[in-house]
């Protein structure tokens, strides 16, 4: 059982939870993924690690509540405890010192991208931060990312903070500024449509990009094939041999079809899980 | 006994039948198809026994159960004597009752055998189990401490086997578990109707009553590699047991399509995260109504009967070859028929086809014969050109086989294996190219069985307590 140590809510549907797991923090890098279940008929979710403490053990999870286990996760408090939590999980982000890196965090995705943009300055980078939310009350750690990043510029959907627009235009405006030979690396994370944005745009600028994919997972150490994706033409296992892809290379379209491949169960369970609790209490 | 030569010549010619589901009614629930021997039969099968002095069934079993005497004592009815002489030998005897292929093992060298059916060893060894599990369980007697600290890398039959052996020699022993239950293919690979879930679990409490602790949520290689588990965690010898699960996909076009599992996510999904009970349990599983399950081995068998049980209306067997050289055990086949599953033999995909969605609607197979036998004696199959037909499925499962998982080989140094992957281990003891460290089960050997991983659990164990009583001297 891992203790729930604190948790911070961002927006009614956008959770932060510190853990307690002295195994996985002590090894864990950025990049890597946890994989949850909250109790005895649960499911296995991965979760991206968005922030770690080996001194005291913990590690930081951030959430969007989607379905069932997210919303059910999203009601535990401090104090209550999840019943398995594995990790380090994945391979570590790649991190080297090339000069200028372009790092992207769309909605969620700003918490997994954190702790890259993070070590990617202490390798000797300028991080350039480019975080981009639907709408001012989801977004959230703009403190903590410009702490990470050598620069940070903030966007909403909506133009309800700072500026309206995607993150894809924002990258578009600071490529050009810096001139697409002056970013060697660019890394996005988010949901996919944005990711596949963010890839799309690079991709004409010659710019190496990198995402992390979320596919459907079981296991999640390469036992089952359920993540896998053509990457390249070749099968490649989420789990094991990523969560870190060449944005160019990945088949966007597949792993979108097979990341929607139960929506129908998933709608399911969570009525399921609606009815059974009394309209969601 | 009082048997007399007299009594030994009106031996029963058959084994007493196992009593077990209705077929047709099986196929659509997941409780346990075979249910067992009362009392009355299991003592009635043990009489069949003759008690050779040459004890040939023991040759067969390859963690040398005491087989003549445990059942001497069940013929008697003396249950609790006849457990304890099991579990001298054998840490999972509920298991091994239940998924041992007896017929290539203990029973295949019973003497009675040679005129009749021989004895029902591994139907009396369930009973005597089973007997145990419902009937309080007493603990074997374990050794006085030695100060030695052991880890064990996985908790499939080899590990949980080793682990016990260890355990008794007076070993502190732990083992690391990646998934969030021990027992691994026991747990998430064997069908509940064929091993249910309890019983595994059940035989794992046991082995913690011999002082063995199970962690689990524990990959190791990421939280840990074998390396800082010795030099840091302050283990004296290594126990590797990481199986076979990795899976294998055909290489044909379509395999990332909706609807196409491996059989490792099939089967964990149903019988790990019990998918069955869908909503109830969170972990969804979705088929179709026509099932292609590709393979002819045990896992294939167990693929095509939980899509029956999952409600798939047709369930089918894609293998290239015949049905004499099906792989899986007689008794799965015979079982998979007497269900419902449809055989399509001779017969291999070529190309998984797609619906506008991305999803199968259908699998390109194209007819084999079967040619002149090859080197090993098999006769090798061969395409019949021209012979291309599309199959009417909307699911298709990958049974064709499965490697050993890379995440232990590719984060200990120095540890030697092959071009497959697999672990080198010398086969008399386990022993691996790194000091302290042995190897035993599917990630030495490929996937095998369940027994043969117990052996070389045993053969580790016993490897490992010289390796200690010698660094002791």
């Amino acid at each position: 059982m891992f203790k729930i140590l604190e948790k911070e809510v961002f927006s009614p549907i956008i959770k932060l939870m510190v853990v307690e797991a002295p195994k996985v923090a002590k090894s864990c890098q950025a990049g890597q993924f946890i994989i949850l279940r909250i109790h005895e008929e649960g499911e296995r979710i991965p979760l991206t690690i968005a922030d770690f403490d080996r001194e005291r053990g913990t590690i930081t999870i951030v959430f969007q509540e989607v379905g069932k286990t997210t919303v059910q996760l999203g009601r535990m408090e401090a104090g209550d405890y999840i019943k398995d939590f594995v990790g380090p999980l994945g391979e570590a982000t790649h991190i080297e010192k090339l000069g200028n890196v372009l790092v992207v965090g769309g909605g969620v995705g700003v918490a997994p991208v954190h702790p890259i943009a993070r070590a990617l300055k202490e390798a000797g980078n300028h991080v350039i931060g480019i975080i981009g939310s639907r709408t001012k009350d989801l977004l959230f750690w703009e403190d903590k990312m410009r702490a990470a990043c050598s620069e940070l510029l903030v966007t909403t959907d909506d133009g309800s903070y700072v500026r309206k627009g995607f993150v894809t235009d924002v990258m578009k405006e600071v490529i050009e500024a810096k001139g697409k030979e002056n970013i060697p690396l660019c890394i996005a994370i988010g949901p996919q449509p944005m990711m596949r944005a963010c890839s799309n745009l690079t991709k004409e600028y010659g710019i190496k990009t990198i995402v992390s994919l979320n596919a459907l997972m079981v296991d999640g150490t390469g036992m089952c094939g359920c993540c896998r994706v053509s990457v390249g033409g070749e099968t490649k296992f989420v789990c094991v041999d990523g969560p870190d892809f060449d944005a160019h290379q990945v088949d966007w379209l597949e792993l979108g079809r097979r990341g929607a491949y139960f929506r129908a169960e998933e709608n399911k369970a969570t009525e399921h899980h609606t009815c059974k609790c009394g309209g969601g209490k | 006994m009082t048997d007399t030569p007299k009594a030994k010549k009106e031996i029963k010619p058959t084994k007493n039948p196992m009593p077990a589901q209705d077929p047709l009614v099986r196929a659509r629930n997941f409780s346990e198809v075979a249910t067992g021997y009362t009392k009355e039969m299991a003592v009635d099968e043990a009489k069949r026994c003759m008690q050779c002095k040459k004890e040939p069934c023991r040759q067969g079993c390859p963690v040398e159960v005491y087989i003549p005497q445990f059942i001497k004592l069940v013929a008697e009815g003396n249950f609790p004597g006849a457990v304890a002489k099991l579990k001298e030998k054998n840490a999972l005897p509920a298991v091994c009752g239940r998924v041992c292929p007896q017929e290539a093992q203990c029973e295949k060298y019973c003497t009675l055998g040679k005129k009749y059916e021989p004895v029902g060893i591994g139907r009396i060894e369930r009973f005597c189990a089973d007997w145990e599990l419902n009937s309080g369980v007493t603990i074997p007697e374990v050794a006085p401490s030695t100060g030695f600290k052991v880890a064990v890398v996985g908790s499939g039959p080899a590990g949980l086997t080793c682990a016990a052996d260890l355990a008794k020699l007076g070993h502190k022993v732990t083992v690391f578990e990646a998934l969030h239950v021990a027992g691994g293919v026991l747990m998430y690979g064997i069908p509940e109707f064929r091993l249910p879930k309890a019983v595994v679990q059940a035989e794992v409490e046991n082995l913690k009553k011999l002082g063995v602790e199970i962690e689990v949520n524990s990959v190791v290689g990421k939280f840990s590699t074998v390396d800082e588990l010795m030099e840091e965690g302050g283990f004296d010898a290594v126990f590797i047991g990481t199986g076979a699960g990795l899976p294998y996909f055909m290489k044909i076009p379509g395999e990332n399509l909706c609807g196409v599992y491996s059989a490792n996510e099939f089967l964990t999904r149903t019988n790990l995260m019990k998918a069955y009970k869908f909503p109830d349990w969170d972990t969804p599983i979705k088929i179709g109504k026509k099932v292609a399950v590709l393979g002819g081995g045990n896992v294939a068998m167990d693929g095509a009967r939980t899509a029956l049980r999952l409600g798939a209306d047709e369930s089918w067997i894609v293998y290239r070859r015949s049905e004499n050289e099906l792989p899986a055990r007689h008794e799965e086949v015979e079982h998979a028929h007497e269900e419902g599953v449809k055989f399509a033999l001779l017969t291999s995909p070529v190309e998984i086809v797609a619906d506008e969605n991305g999803w199968v609607k259908g699998m390109k197979c194209i007819k084999y014969e079967l040619g002149e036998p090859d080197a090993s004696g098999r006769r090798s199959p061969v395409a019949i050109p021209g012979s291309e037909y599309v199959m009417d499925v909307d699911t298709v499962v990958v049974a064709i086989g499965q490697g050993p998982n890379p995440l232990v080989p590719r984060t200990t140094k120095g540890l030697e294996c092959n071009k497959k992957g697999n672990i080198v281990a010398d086969p008399a003891t386990g022993a691996t190219s790194k000091p302290g460290v042995y190897a035993g089960g599917d990630v030495v050997t490929g996937a095998a069985t369940v027994i043969l991983a117990m052996g070389a659990g045993k053969v580790g164990a016993r490897s490992i307590n010289e390796y200690l009583n010698s660094k002791k001297a």
